[in-house]
């Protein structure tokens, strides 16, 4: 029996989540990512000004 | 009144903007840092695959401090005397110059306010092997990152010429923190292997003294992903198996060798790791900067915590993991002992980690030892400066403003890859940095606060944010509106 056969669900690199090619596709969607922009800044915004009270 | 400021990093260089922004110039306000120039520490990850140089992320001192009205020596501090001596009635630091006009030279430094914003001593010496004077490398200072995009290009040149090479990116201490520099590191590293075809070539390993992947040094923490409430762990496991990174958690390293690192996990087996290319961060300390009392005594134990961290309010009683509240964190960074005495950034003692301590079987212990982040890092410089400047002015004798990283929160993105059109960067927020158990029963931290994504945005967010602290750290018009 060949028991070094790589089958690649069994690696324990595959047990965390994979994106898929749509999330891989709106990772650098320029639309998406400019409004992506603008909500991280806001919830960023937030924590700042709670840092700062 | 004078003040007295060592160290002109993220921490101290907030600190003097808000002491010289508030004090009318018949004060003293004096600077002692062994570097001419202040640096923007987190591009150095970009200085370190050749994305910036080292001019863009750094800019001498001399001039803005004239500017300011701050006195600058270019030295770094040696001994604290808070009760001075037979000579000296006032407190006073004993200076020795770095630059090269007055290089050796030792100076008394007196003081009414001493402001310790030393940061992290790089502990390389803690590993033997470890660093860039030995067999691996760093980006945690310009001239560090500079010299680890030299050895890169090397690197890339023999995989251009087909050879395989291995890269070793994480802590190389057992005890090490900042875990998220080197992730970022790493990233970065992927994102310009894939974008000359050699990615293929590359055997990236990442190894890290987390108990879990994403700990971070702030015990990991929890964000709201695609319906489900995850942890940092599977978003880093990730993030590592899309980009066909392996992984060794657990591991404390204790020894590196010419192309080797040695290892001992938590459960107290020694392995090893081969490389070719290793960028491993070292274990921070507090600076050797020694404390005498009026009549020469040794007062280290008294200012100093056992890692070289100056003691401020934190509550230090040693209590187990179980116990520890966000009470025990400072909220003025005030020494209890000597009250004109106040230690900031990453020179504080913090009063235990935020992730969990663990020991191998052997006694070794092999956890990440607590964060201090340049977001906190700048807001506990700024609230400092802020205070002694009205106990100047005023004569006040509390603190109106505090900051405690149990209420505070912090946002770290890790650049993953400089490119306006297809770079990329994780984004994260937490709040509060320690988490807070009595306030957010389920996951220690507001959910709604939480963030934890990657994308193109990321990566403007990070190269705006550069540009806007060089900004702001170069003293330009309304500095003072952009927060920490
Ligand atoms: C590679 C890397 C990337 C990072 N990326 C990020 C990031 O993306 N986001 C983030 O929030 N944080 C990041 N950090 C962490 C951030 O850089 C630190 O939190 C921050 O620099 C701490 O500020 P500090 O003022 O305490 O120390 P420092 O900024 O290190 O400043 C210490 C100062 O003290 C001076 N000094 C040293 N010894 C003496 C002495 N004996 N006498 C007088 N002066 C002395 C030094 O020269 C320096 O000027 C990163 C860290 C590293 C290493």
């Amino acid at each position: 029996m060949k028991d070094d056969k790589d089958i690649s669900a069994f690696r324990g690199e595959f047990y965390p989540p994979l994106p898929t090619k749509t999330t891989m596709f709106f990772r650098t969607n320029l639309l998406y990512q400019l409004y992506r922009f603008f909500m991280l800044n806001y919830k960023i915004m937030r924590i700042v000004i709670k840092g700062h009270s | 009144m004078k003040v007295v400021i060592l160290g002109a990093g993220i921490s101290g260089h907030t600190a003097i903007s808000f002491l010289a922004k508030h004090l009318s110039r018949k004060h003293e306000i004096i600077v002692v840092s062994p570097s001419k120039y202040y640096q923007w520490i987190p591009s150095n990850i970009w200085v370190g695959v050749g994305r910036m140089k080292v001019d863009q992320v750094r800019f001498k001192l001399a001039k803005l401090y004239e500017k300011w009205g701050v006195q600058f020596k270019q030295a770094k501090a040696v001994s604290i005397h808070p009760e001075g001596n037979d000579k000296i009635r006032t407190g006073y630091v004993s200076v020795e110059y770095t630059s090269e006009n007055k290089k050796g030279i030792s100076e008394n430094v007196e003081y009414d306010f001493l402001v310790n914003a030393t940061g992290p001593k790089l502990d390389f010496a803690a590993t033997p092997g470890l660093g860039p004077d030995m067999h691996t490398l760093s980006v945690c200072t310009f001239s560090h990152a500079a010299q680890t995009w030299e050895e890169l290009q090397k690197c890339i040149k023999l995989m251009q010429e087909g050879r395989k090479q291995r890269i070793l990116i994480g802590t190389g201490h057992p005890t090490a923190t900042c875990q998220g520099a080197a992730f970022e590191y790493m990233l970065n590293i992927v994102f310009e292997l894939k974008l000359r075809g050699l990615y293929h070539l590359a055997e990236i390993t990442w190894i890290s003294n987390e108990y879990e992947m994403g700990d971070f040094g702030m015990g990991g923490a929890f964000i709201r992903r695609g319906g489900y409430t995850i942890s940092t762990r599977e978003f880093s496991e990730s993030i590592l198996a899309e980009n066909h990174v392996r992984w060794i958690k657990r591991a404390g390293i204790y020894k590196v060798e010419h192309g080797k690192a040695f290892y001992e996990t938590l459960n107290g087996e020694y392995k090893t790791v081969d490389f070719d290319f290793a960028m491993l961060l070292p274990s921070f300390s507090g600076q050797d900067i020694k404390a005498f009392d009026s009549i020469g005594r040794d007062i280290n134990a008294k200012l100093f915590s056992p890692t070289g961290c100056m003691r401020v309010d934190a509550d230090y009683t040693e209590r187990p993991f179980e116990e520890w509240t966000v009470k025990d964190w400072p909220e003025t960074y005030q020494n209890p002992l000597y009250k004109n005495i106040y230690a900031i950034g990453i020179a504080f003692a913090p009063p235990h980690s935020i992730s969990k301590p663990r020991k191998s079987p052997n006694g070794t212990s092999i956890y990440a030892t607590p964060i201090r982040t340049g977001m906190p890092s700048g807001v506990i410089g700024k609230i400092v400066g802020q205070n002694i400047s009205e106990i100047i002015k005023y004569g006040t004798s509390g603190h109106k403003h505090k900051a405690n990283m149990g209420r505070m929160g912090a946002s770290c993105i890790l650049s993953a890859g400089y490119s306006m059109r297809k770079g990329l960067g994780a984004t994260m927020t937490v709040c509060p940095i320690v988490p807070d158990w009595e306030r957010f029963p389920e996951w220690g931290r507001d959910i709604n606060m939480t963030v934890g994504e990657i994308g193109l945005a990321g990566h403007w967010i990070k190269l705006f944010l550069h540009y806007m602290f060089m900004y702001k750290a170069k003293g330009h018009p309304f500095w003072w509106l952009i927060p920490e």
